[in-house]
């Protein structure tokens, strides 16, 4: 039954990466200015950047994650899902076009539009670069165990090779191809992933006569444990009143973090117009709503045909469920692919994090603050960006190793309450509330981040249980894993306050300016020509 | 006091320019159609969301109902979620095209044209 074979997984993805490089390097050509660089030159389509937004969003954690919750936990799997589409009508609805009108690389360019410079976009550039490095550590230490999986590479030097091997690839395609090349890669990769999760899907529902109630009956069957109960909601999140609450927190962390991740809001800057960035946001909508209703199935489909048992007794547990689903329905072959597939969308991502990261840093703090603007849209803001992408990449790479192994699922969380508490507050503050201004930025981006930290040290993730990542202490102050119920209304409520006691007045012409433009995207960014 | 940190595209408008445009019947009618549609919108997704989150947390019982075969309560719940959040994003979209986008490209038209 187990022949995954390991030389076949890695040709195929050797495969993705020669194909991919070959793009990127086409792509890059054209790479001249820092908008090309930073922003591919605004010229992507709507639907391209929808696409390469579903890559972007749609992580290893989302497609082996979430496919992995559901065959074990059922329901509760499926929870998650909806959670982190929903998010995407605040996307939608309030953020993305205003955001295009008004920014240039950033996100600190929208949220220092109308407040001083040089306070908030360090304030803008320290909380995306510590979600982008949450994240960034997160994905970069899943690698390890997805190798001990779909390579049998199980030593620890061996694993840190191949995470080595995949920073330093995410390092070439950011050099390379700057922002133009990573959206291709994501592209490349959204692609494979829907498909495949989509090819895999119509097989699972295939053997059960295309009918969802005779799958779910079968996933029943197949866990004697959990039984009837993998249908309701419950068995992950259910068992007390704190772990109910631990999931509310959760709950609200995914439906308001999407619109604040930094990697994502970055995307909005690759189209010409606000109209495409609407329509790439739709076409995300659409193309991540329904893989979530493919890992449904799949997850249950990994349930009934692969059985907890052995999703459990393989390497990287409930992650293992959706490449086990692989080789049990198309053998070797499928799971070559898959796992090719799981591995780009890890390359991909931390892609994507690394490029919004070291914009961050060459555009909010090199450009702007220490050269004070005079720097902007220069070559050397480029070569910055270039650098710091080698930094980060250097640091997320021996950051993956040291983490590789440990309990990290809480880096996730961590990233999206990050974004839902410092920057969502500050975003949707600036762009709909005229007296908000310099001190209500600032007390909401380090209060939200500041609060959000210190409640996820204080955490039974950190310490004090049998899963925390320092088993022997406890400092767990705070009873809940996710600080979001606490963490984002607290950040709302300090940018309030600090706006209202502050004796700074919003400047009422850069407001004006702001609105106008937000609005009806006079004076924004054009696209480049080439 | 005024700003260079900022420079704006070609043909910067100048500062009385931005707020005589946000003070035009105009401009306040689209900011107006722009609120009127996703304030309530996002409160009302909100909720629903929050109804779900809740009742799949504290419902059990009831999210396990059976309605037909092995399909329950909960699941039925969440697919809706799925099939609300699909028809918003149409809705809006076609308020935006229909409501918002000519009214934008008026203004737009009409700031970046003086400048010349």
């Amino acid at each position: 039954m187990n022949e995954s074979s390991p030389i076949l997984n890695i040709s195929i993805f050797g495969v993705f990466v020669l194909i991919t490089l070959f793009v990127v390097i086409r792509a890059s050509r054209n790479t001249k200015t820092a908008a090309d660089y930073l922003a591919a030159g605004r010229a992507f389509t709507g639907p391209q950047n929808g696409i390469a937004i579903a890559g972007d969003y749609l992580s290893a954690a989302s497609f082996l994650g979430i496919a992995g919750a559901i065959a074990l936990n059922g329901y509760d799997g499926f929870l998650y899902s909806i959670g982190f589409l929903v998010a995407w009508l605040i996307a939608l609805l309030l953020v993305a076009e205003l955001l295009r009108n008004t920014g240039k690389y950033t996100m600190g360019d929208v949220l220092s539009f109308r407040m001083r410079q040089r306070p908030v976009r360090a304030a803008a550039a320290t909380s995306t670069m510590a979600v982008s490095f949450f994240y960034l550590l997160a994905q970069m230490a899943g690698a390890g165990g997805l190798v001990a999986l779909l390579l049998g590479i199980t030593g620890a030097g061996g694993q840190a090779l191949v995470i080595a091997v995949v920073g330093a690839l995410m390092i070439a395609y950011v050099l390379i191809g700057g922002m133009k090349g990573t959206t291709w890669v994501q592209i490349i990769k959204a692609v494979l992933l829907i498909a495949g999760a989509g090819i895999m899907t119509v097989w699972v529902l295939g053997k059960y006569g295309f009918n969802l109630s005779s799958l779910l009956g079968a996933a029943v069957d197949a866990a004697p444990k959990a039984g009837e109960k993998l249908l309701g909601p419950g068995l992950q999140y259910g068992k007390t009143g704190t772990s109910k609450l631990d999931f509310l927190s959760l709950a609200l962390a995914l439906v308001l973090g999407t619109a604040g991740l930094p990697h994502i809001l970055m995307r909005f800057y690759t189209v010409p117009t606000a109209k495409e960035a609407r329509r790439s946001v739709v076409w995300a909508i659409w193309l991540i709503g329904i893989f979530y209703l493919f890992t449904l199935v799949l997850g249950y489909g990994a349930g009934a045909l692969v059985g907890p048992d052995k999703i459990n007794a393989a390497p990287g547990k409930a992650n293992s469920a959706a490449p086990l689903l692989a080789l049990e329905l198309g053998g070797p072959i499928l799971l070559g692919l898959i796992a090719a597939v799981a591995f780009a969308t890890i390359l991909a991502v931390v892609a994507g994090l690394t490029i919004t990261a070291s914009a961050s840093f060459a555009h909010d703090i090199y450009a702007n603050i220490i050269k004070k603007g005079k720097e902007e849209d220069k070559d050397s803001e480029v070569k910055v960006a270039r650098l710091t992408a080698i930094v980060i990449g250097l640091v997320s790479i021996g950051g993956g190793i040291i983490a590789n192994g440990q309990n990290i699922a809480f880096l996730v969380a961590l990233a999206f309450a990050v974004a839902a508490s410092a920057n969502l507050p500050t975003i949707l503050y600036s762009l709909f509330w005229k007296r908000f201004n310099t001190s209500g930025a600032l007390w909401s981006i380090y209060g939200g981040l500041v609060v959000t930290i210190t409640l996820i040290i204080l955490s039974p993730a950190v310490s004090g249980s049998p899963t925390s990542m320092f088993k022997n202490a406890d400092f767990a102050l705070f009873p809940l894993s996710n600080p979001g119920i606490v963490s984002i209304p607290v950040a709302f409520l300090l940018g309030y306050v600090g706006t209202i006691l502050s004796k700074d007045k919003a400047d009422p012409t850069k407001q004006a300016e702001m609105e106008v433009r937000s609005l009806t995207g006079a004076g924004a960014e054009k696209a480049t020509a080439h | 006091m005024s700003s260079v940190d900022h420079t704006p595209s070609e043909s910067a408008p100048d500062a009385q320019q931005w707020v005589d445009v946000q003070a035009s019947d105009d401009f306040i009618e689209l900011k107006h159609r722009l609120r009127k549609f996703v304030f309530p919108v996002t409160g009302l997704f909100l909720a629903w969301y929050l109804l779900y989150v809740l009742l799949a947390d504290y419902a059990h019982g009831f999210m396990s109902t059976k309605v037909f075969g092995n399909i329950n309560v909960g699941l039925i719940f969440g697919l809706l979620q799925f099939v609300s959040t699909f028809v918003i994003t149409t809705l809006y979209v076609r308020h935006a095209n229909k409501n918002l986008d000519p009214l934008a490209e008026k203004l737009r038209g009409e700031i970046e044209g003086d400048g010349k």
